[in-house]
């Protein structure tokens, strides 16, 4: 996986803080972030939201077979997220076990490590979110 | 447009092939479709080929004209396509096009992954590339994560149990053993399946396809010159291919596949029949859940039956409609840039009477279905006798 420091620096704003974008043509939030609208193309009117990082459980897993840079946390509970605002997002559920956690169970976002490289290379900060 | 048909398939042994590289198989597979095909070589005058991941998985790009050196075929023009693990479905959708346009007479298609010179870690990894990398793999996914949210609504939607997925790949592996390309030609039951190793709950080890090396070809031809080369030619009636988003979570919905169910209307209109009138199909079986949505995103079971229906044997080599036949990429292997050519391989050695030890009775029309990623593309081909 491509984890250079440009590519890193340049997702801060979403990574750390949720910020995505929403199209004030139809109202739709989306995150991550698009340039152009999917439903309205060149109707659409992007616009930077800042996501308040509270939502419901879709979909979730207990991965037990890491991949590289996540080794350490096995296993771990990895979700998609349906944030109030409606947009969804793939995100890790800290301090609990695949079986504590149920489709539908509320979250709320967490600021942690999400991985890093090897000892002398970046740490790679952002959202997860945990159990409310 | 032109009627076209297919007129030559080879493929590889599907497995780990520790003594043969990436242009060994490719160039086995090809030299074996063209030999089928009764060719000289000078009568071709294209060729496309799918691979996923050649320049990470071997270090080499460019493969189109390594192949057209290597296959002896220069200087003909050979083009790479790629899909992520749908690269051979829509290689095969390339060539498709070429000779029904009129633009080319005689066509070959290839699929090729050589994916066992790097460790498993690596080769995960770099499979990851075909979700998305910033939004999914970076924040932990894997490819087995992303199918285990799929199979957690599926069983949250519809009451799917890990027993029907199971019976997924016990059929295939059944089914695999008949297969004498197949990478595991061995039974297992519902026990090793529900025992096997957690990888992604509740995916286990025995509900993902394995890490392969293999490749796969056919010639193609316009159906008019098609019988100067073959007895019995099988003509590709109908094409289609479908995008979604990249990323799961974008989806709508996350127990269907829309890509497959876009790109299944479009092949059946274009063929003029419906999922009653398909006698077996290939479908694309990276995990055995994607199995179970593919037999209802193609329309063959109503939505939330396909688990059901697998446990009930409706899709068993003698069942109502026999799904992977091969084995799938289950047990037959799953080479990804070959998968889709592999398929369709199946689909005509079945409609020409030679897929020995397992083939469907009386079989007319065969369906092939190949997925890339998590499900963002999808090709479906319909084949028929001439
Ligand atoms: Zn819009």
């Amino acid at each position: 996986m491509q984890k250079s420091i440009p590519l890193t620096w340049r997702r801060i704003p979403e990574r750390y803080r949720l910020l995505g974008t929403k199209c004030t043509n139809c109202n739709t939030n989306y995150f991550p972030t698009r340039i152009v609208c999917p439903k309205c193309r060149r109707r659409g009117k992007i616009e930077k939201v800042q996501f308040r990082g509270l939502g419901r459980i879709y979909s979730f897993t207990e991965i037990s077979a890491p991949p590289a840079g996540f080794e350490d946390q096995v296993p771990y509970v990895l979700a998609i997220v349906e944030l109030e605002e409606g947009p969804r997002l793939t995100t890790q559920i800290v301090d609990v076990v695949g079986k504590g956690v149920k489709i539908g169970d509320g979250v709320a976002i967490v600021f942690r490590v999400i991985q890093r490289d090897d000892p002398e290379g970046l740490i790679h900060y952002g959202f997860k979110f945990r159990l409310v | 447009m032109r009627r076209v048909a297919i007129i030559g398939t080879g493929m590889t042994t599907f497995g780990e092939h520790w003594d043969r590289g990436f242009r060994d198989l490719v160039i086995e597979a090809g030299a074996k479709a063209i030999q089928d095909a009764n060719l000289q070589g000078n009568e071709i005058e294209a060729g496309y080929v799918g691979t996923m991941a050649s320049g990470r998985l071997v270090g080499q790009e460019h493969i189109g004209a390594l192949i057209a050196d290597y296959m002896g075929l220069n200087p003909i023009p050979i083009t790479r396509v790629e899909g992520a693990c749908a690269s051979g479905g829509l290689a095969l959708r390339q060539g498709f096009m070429a000779v029904a346009s009129g633009m080319h007479d005689i066509v070959v298609v290839g699929g090729i992954e050589k994916m066992t010179d790097l460790g498993v870690e690596e080769v995960s990894d770099i499979l990851g590339g075909a979700g998305d990398q910033e939004w999914e793999l970076f924040l932990g996914a894997t490819f087995p994560g992303l199918y285990a949210f799929m199979a957690r609504r599926h069983m949250f939607e519809y009451k799917t149990t890990e027993e029907m997925m199971a019976s997924v790949a016990v059929k295939n592996h059944k089914n695999g053993a008949k297969n004498k390309f197949a990478q595991f030609q061995k039974e297992i039951s519902i026990e090793t399946v529900l025992k096997s190793k957690v990888i992604a709950d509740p995916l286990k080890v025995f509900d993902c396809s394995p890490i392969t090396d293999g490749a796969a070809a056919v010639v193609l031809a316009p159906v008019e010159l098609a019988k100067k080369y073959c007895e019995n030619p099988i003509e590709i009636i109908a094409s289609g291919q479908a995008s979604d988003a990249i990323a799961l979570h974008s989806r709508e919905s996350l127990s269907k596949l829309r890509a497959t169910e876009v790109a299944a209307k479009k092949a059946f209109e274009m063929a003029k029949l419906s999922p009653k009138n398909v006698d077996f199909a290939e479908v694309h079986d990276c995990f055995t859940i994607a199995e179970i949505m593919a037999v209802e995103d193609l329309g063959f079971f109503k939505k939330g039956e396909g688990g059901r229906a697998t446990l009930d044997g409706k899709t068993a080599l003698d069942g109502e409609i026999p799904i992977n036949t091969s084995g799938g990429l289950k047990a037959c292997g799953h080479p990804v840039g070959a998968t889709g050519v592999k398929q369709v391989v199946e689909v005509t050695w079945q409609l020409q009477g030679r897929a020995e030890g397992r083939q469907v009775k009386d079989a007319e029309i065969g369906l092939t279905h190949n997925v890339g990623g998590s499900g963002a593309t999808a090709v479906v081909h319909i084949m028929k006798r001439v």
